[in-house]
């Protein structure tokens, strides 16, 4: 398996608050890899650190072989390829479901209307939200939503997918639907690196699951293992918590 | 609320506003100086004669608005988005921009089209326009740039950081997510604030008439020198009420009209 992603010693502070002290990280192809935590651990400012979203202290992200943290690369490019969908859905509101969709393709890829719009109503018929395409996103539920934006960042066809906390502000009764999404991404072989407080899901979806804890990957595993029988008393402390809140 | 309810309202506040109006026009009326005033700036007959003149002058105004505002509505935008430049290598821009919107926003209007108008014929240069309307509107463009340029950028801030982020995690660049998610965005939030400064604009194409342009307030000027009477100015004054009225009350219904469209849309 070749590495669809691969983060060494990566810092990143914002003032003094040091997040991110050298985090390691490898994602292979077609790999699903969850990251747990507590809040603040760490886990949304990694994965916009891999989108590049936020510039880097230190260390180096590696995505399908290239370097993009380098200094000749071409930001636009690199997050053509890297798809991320974050919490607040982020949806574009002054536009239908449609054109939230067919609006990179079109002119970040350069698609045609008739290509991007092909492409976009091939993907919302595949999630069941065909019969949305023409709605605007005030009018969806947040399920709808986030499965919308799912659908948005899948229309560039990247070859890895970051999602960021995809339910957490979601009503507990909408929160299946999106996660269904993402299984059925994972069933058809999409790299993904899932920053997540499900941790069932987590535990039914990842091939490894990262506990981010302090900065670094604490500890990293199969998902019975880290869940089930984790090593570290940080990791067990934090899934202590988790049962406690009645969450796993 | 109920039927019985509204009508009972509606009934108070017609009541209130005739009270109010009554009062105020007796006050007015029998005032001591009323009967001078009357003659001096009501009169029916000079009304008459000098309407049709300003009526025509005002056309001036209408065009000099209508010209001014187009200039300003780019203008402005390319200002708002200069002083939104990100990164360090912009900040020569910024400045500009700063210095430009916290200049002609401090020097009164006045002066702008005096120093404009006067100063730039007076150089003789070849190719330099002599018109005072040329250069009246110049100067109100400059001016009206600076203002409108800081509410296109309220706007523009108004828009959250991770719109830009979502369309930037796409591969878009900053001018194609500026473009096409940022300004659509941020102009429709600002249309109210936007046509309440074409308001000002519309009243403030009066002092174009400083120069000697013959526009409705030059043209009441006239009038009133030439009939010691001011009744010019009441007539100039109702055109201009005239023409902000409907645009105010344009603004309230694009306003209502966008918070109907968003309610339908979430209900």
């Amino acid at each position: 398996m070749s590495e669809a992603l691969l983060v060494e010693r990566l810092h990143k502070s914002f003032g003094t608050l040091e997040v991110l002290r050298g985090v390691d990280l490898e994602v292979a192809d077609h790999e699903v890899v969850c990251l747990i935590g507590a809040s603040g651990s760490g886990k949304s400012t990694l994965l916009r650190c891999v989108n590049l979203l936020e510039p880097i202290d230190a260390g180096r992200i590696v995505v399908e072989g290239i370097e993009i943290t380098g200094r000749r690369v071409d930001v636009n490019r690199v997050r053509r390829r890297i798809g991320i969908v974050f919490q607040a859905y982020n949806l574009f509101p002054h536009m239908s479901v449609l054109r939230n969709v067919t609006l990179a393709p079109q002119l970040a890829l350069g698609l045609s209307k008739d290509e991007a719009t092909r492409r976009a109503m091939g993907l919302l018929e595949r999630f069941g939200l065909a019969d949305k395409a023409s709605d605007y996103p005030d009018s969806l539920s947040g399920g709808q939503q986030q499965r919308v934006a799912i659908v948005r960042a899948l229309a560039m066809q990247p070859d890895l997918m970051l999602l960021d906390e995809v339910t957490s502000a979601l009503d507990p009764e909408l929160v299946a639907e999106v996660l269904e999404v993402i299984r059925e991404l994972a069933a058809g072989g999409m790299t993904m690196l899932i920053a997540t407080h499900e941790m069932s899901f987590a535990r039914d979806i990842a091939d490894r699951v990262c506990f981010l804890d302090g900065g670094v990957i604490l500890e990293q595993g199969p998902p019975e293992q880290i869940l089930s029988a984790p090593r570290e008393p940080r990791t067990q402390q934090f899934l202590q918590r988790i049962i406690e809140a009645g969450r796993l | 609320m109920s039927g019985a309810e509204g009508r009972r309202g509606a009934l108070i506040a017609t009541l209130s506003t005739v009270v109010f109006f009554t009062a105020l026009a007796l006050l007015i009326t029998h005032a001591p100086g009323w009967p001078e005033v009357q003659k001096t700036f009501f009169d029916w007959g000079q009304f008459k004669d000098s309407l049709p003149d300003i009526a025509r002058a005002f056309l001036l105004n209408v065009k000099i608005f209508l010209i001014a505002e187009a200039f300003i509505l780019v203008l402005a935008l390319l200002l708002a988005v200069v002083r939104s430049l990100p990164g360090p290598a912009a900040l020569p821009l910024r400045i500009l921009g700063i210095a430009y919107a916290d200049f002609f926003r401090g020097v009164p209007t006045i002066l702008v089209i005096a120093m404009l108008g006067f100063g730039a014929p007076a150089l003789q240069l070849k190719g330099v326009p002599l018109s005072t309307t040329f250069w009246g509107i110049v100067a109100l463009v400059l001016v009206y740039t600076a203002y409108v340029s800081e509410v296109y950028r309220a706007g523009i801030e108004s828009v959250h950081p991770s719109q830009d982020a979502a369309a930037r995690s796409l591969g878009l660049t900053h001018w194609q997510s500026l473009r096409t998610v940022v300004l659509p965005q941020a102009v429709r939030r600002v249309i109210p604030p936007l046509l309440n400064d074409f308001i000002g604009l519309q009243k403030d194409t009066a002092l174009v008439g400083f120069l000697g342009s013959v526009e409705a307030f030059k043209q009441s000027q006239i009038d009133a020198a030439a009939t010691f009477n001011y009744t010019s100015y009441v007539a100039a004054a109702l055109l201009f009420v005239a023409l902000t009225v409907p645009l105010a009350r344009f603004t309230d219904w694009l306003v209502l009209r966008d918070r109907r469209r968003r309610q339908a849309a979430g209900s």
